[in-house]
């Protein structure tokens, strides 16, 4: 069993990615997406929550999303996966379930 | 894999519509069914074809008749949801006796039961929106 958990806020306005990585199962994949993809960079107030995930989830964000934002890669914190829609795709159709976090 | 979409927001809101949009497109590419995609609260307002974006800004209504005309997605708008909002067909337009309708081509709109069969009868639903 495992779930594919998708972050589509800001953890500046929502604090839905915390609610996610703190519920979230051991092995579960988490998306950050839409302003969600704030959640992934590096010296945030978040980002010591999100480096706690990555040691027991993979942790991915939304390339075409960080780009609208003018996020380089090299502000990522380290272990983070950069997809695109195909595969969120491939996300969605390898985990048994997918969880939306709103 | 059949794949059943809800979509809770707006276009034009935040992102949520767009995003389902390139979904739906990366799905579709990848050789997987659209079962369903179910527009609920804010997000009946895609159902629009009354919407004028600038000529330059994406259409994000008629996206969505494009792709169900393309690849015969069922779109369907949340009657509830809908007469909220007025976002009205034919049918509904008798039915209240209002003086015209709106809805977009290829969406039709039906009750919340459509997203309980499209959860069940789909191996994953993907929700989108606020």
């Amino acid at each position: 069993m495992s779930t594919l958990h998708t972050v589509n806020k800001s953890p500046f306005e929502k604090n839905s990615l915390e609610t996610c990585v703190r519920l979230a199962a051991k092995g579960s994949t988490v998306l950050m997406y839409e302003d969600g993809v704030y959640g992934a960079m590096k010296g945030t107030a978040v980002a010591d929550t999100v480096k706690t995930a990555l040691k027991t989830m993979q942790v991915c964000v939304m390339g075409p999303d960080l780009k609208a934002r003018g996020i380089d890669a090299a502000k990522l914190l380290d272990g983070i996966k950069v997809v695109d829609y195909s595969d969120f795709v491939k996300l969605s159709v390898e985990n048994d379930k997918v969880q939306a976090w709103l | 894999m059949k794949l059943a979409i809800q979509i809770n927001e707006g276009p034009y809101t935040h992102e949520a519509s767009v995003s389902a949009l390139n979904y739906v497109k990366a799905a579709v590419a990848a050789g997987h069914e659209i079962f369903r995609v179910f527009f609920y609260h804010d997000g009946v307002n895609n159902g629009t074809r009354f919407t004028t974006p600038p000529q330059d800004d994406v259409n994000i209504a008629n996206s969505w008749s494009q792709l169900a005309k393309d690849h015969k997605i069922d779109l369907v708008v949340c009657v509830a949801a809908a007469q909220r909002r007025g976002i009205v067909d034919e049918g509904e337009q008798k039915r209240n006796g209002k003086d015209g309708n709106n809805i977009a081509d290829g969406f039709r709109i039906s009750g919340l039961g459509q997203l309980i069969e499209a959860a069940i009868q789909s191996d994953r639903l993907i929700t989108f929106g606020d």
